[in-house]
Formats: C-alpha cells, sequence, structure tokens
C-alpha cells in the first residue's frame, strides 16, 4: 500500500536500513547497470589511482539507500525526483562480510501539492559517504 | 585544461531507441539486493496502479551511461578521464520507467565549470518514448580532479 499524504509528518523518522556489499556485489552490479569501470573490481588498478582499495560505484549505494524511502513510501513509482552527492567512497574488502552500509532517513517537508521531502544519511563504517542524498515522493 | 564555456547547451543527436524489458528490470533491482514485487511480478505491478512491472528509481543510469559517452567521445570536451570521479547524479522521474517503454535518449552539456582547479561536467540526458512522451530527465556530473 502506498503510504498516505495524511500520515506523513515533518521530522518523521524512516526505519533504519543496513545491508552489506560484497565484491561479488560489485560484480552483479557492474553486469547490471553495464559500468565496468576498473576501480570497482580490480584491487591493483584501485591502488594504482591512489584508493585504498576497491570501492563500489556510486550509484550501487545511492540505489540502495533510495530503498529506504520506496519501502517507507510504499510504491517505488512514488519517488519523482532523487539526488545524490557522493563525498566519500565506500571502500569494499575482499573478504565474506564486505562494507557496512547503513541508511537513515527524515522527513523534512510536505508540500501542499503532495510532494514530501525525505533527505537521507548515509554512512558506512561511521563515515559519511554521501554529502547529500534527497529524494522527493508524490503522495496523496 | 578549463573546459570551455561555450560547451554549456551543446545537445548530441538522440540515441536508438531501448526497449526496457522485464528481465532487465528483474537483473538490475536483483543487483541492488530489493525484492520489492513491483519490479518482478506484473500482477503486483497491475495491482498497484501500474502497466507492467516498473524499473528502480535508479534504473535509469543504464540508459544514461550508454548516453553519456557521445560526451565522452566529442573531442571539443576536453576533460581527463582518467582522473574523472562521479560527483554528482539527479534522476527527475516524469512518471516510472516500465517494461515495454521504448525509449530515446538525448544528452546535453547543461555546465561547466572549474572549481579550485576541479573541471566539473554535467550531462543532462532527457529519456522520452519514442512517441515523444518525457519518461525521466538525468543529469550527472563528472569531477576531474585536476593535477596535484
Amino acid at each position: 500500500m502506498t503510504r498516505r499524504l495524511a500520515d506523513v509528518e515533518v521530522g518523521a523518522e524512516l526505519p533504519e536500513q543496513s545491508s552489506r556489499v560484497t565484491r561479488a556485489d560489485l560484480v552483479r552490479y557492474a553486469g547490471a547497470s553495464g559500468d565496468f569501470n576498473v576501480i570497482h573490481w580490480n584491487e591493483r588498478v584501485a591502488r594504482e589511482v591512489g584508493l585504498p582499495d576497491v570501492i563500489a560505484h556510486g550509484m550501487l549505494t545511492a540505489g540502495i539507500a533510495v530503498r529506504a524511502v520506496t519501502r517507507w513510501a510504499g510504491d517505488p513509482g512514488a519517488v519523482v525526483d532523487y539526488q545524490v552527492r557522493f563525498s566519500r567512497p565506500v571502500v569494499v574488502p575482499d573478504d565474506e562480510s564486505g562494507a557496512e552500509l547503513t541508511v537513515r532517513g527524515r522527513v523534512a517537508a510536505v508540500g501542499e501539492d503532495g510532494r514530501v521531502r525525505v533527505d537521507l544519511t548515509v554512512t558506512s563504517s561511521g563515515d559519511k559517504v554521501l554529502s547529500l542524498a534527497r529524494a522527493v515522493v508524490a503522495l496523496s | 585544461m578549463a573546459l570551455d564555456a561555450g560547451l554549456v547547451g551543446r545537445s548530441y543527436p538522440p540515441s536508438a531507441v531501448y526497449e526496457v524489458g522485464r528481465e532487465k528490470i528483474a537483473e538490475f533491482a536483483a543487483a541492488l539486493g530489493d525484492p520489492d514485487p513491483v519490479y518482478l511480478d506484473p500482477v503486483a505491478a497491475r495491482a498497484a496502479g501500474h502497466p507492467d512491472v516498473i524499473a528502480p528509481p535508479t534504473f535509469a543510469i543504464v540508459l544514461s551511461l550508454g548516453a553519456g559517452n557521445v560526451v565522452v567521445e566529442d573531442p571539443d570536451v576536453d576533460i581527463d578521464y582518467s582522473r574523472v570521479v562521479h560527483g554528482e547524479q539527479r534522476f527527475t522521474h516524469h512518471r516510472p520507467i516500465r517494461a515495454g517503454d521504448r525509449l530515446v535518449a538525448t544528452a546535453t552539456i547543461d555546465a561547466v565549470k572549474t572549481i579550485a582547479g576541479n573541471d566539473m561536467l554535467t550531462t543532462r540526458v532527457d529519456l522520452a518514448t519514442e512517441d515523444g512522451e518525457p519518461v525521466c530527465t538525468t543529469r550527472s556530473m563528472l569531477v576531474a580532479r585536476g593535477a596535484a
């Protein structure tokens, strides 16, 4: 069920979402998205360009983060705008557990036109990885 | 080398038609670890009011990456791709992308900036059906880190 606008209040917090990203997830996302940039799967090249290790695709992080909004809204089709600014790479070690990703969200504004702005805070091991992550959902 | 401000507004010819398939949407949703039935099951999608399965909000990156290649290949866009990172991304949905859509992508250079030696290039990609119905607008900002 899609969330009703009448049930949405500014300041409301979304359920916290926690997940893990492993090297296997990066390979899967590379194939699905068509983004085969070497820094997302080759440790040697990642280090050569000055990264500590292989990093996740920014759009994988963004795609996982917006799930917190689509789940809360009840219908992914309600998302009319989504923007992110990448501030820090999500470093994915070559082990079973990978990198940790935590997504928190808060209703920042409710417009009379039914447009609800949700601001997300996305962290990996305590570090903010998106300096801006903002979704607008259209509810009625 | 700073990017030429005269590039702003440059538009490229529309892409070939991209037909959105149910399997591609399912593959993309699986790569995000997202089991929402509106991405996978036409019956659930219709129950939610959509004509067919819809795509996750970031699916348009698949088309936007492809369409953005015309900018990468433009010899006038003097940017060092070996130093490029993805700075920002935005999706504005006019309606959800759904299976069966036949989409055409048109890339336009929206902004160029140089701040503190870093070149920033924003490419807008307008996705519309082949009949001209606007579906989604993506904006991708790439940053080429200046040589230290």
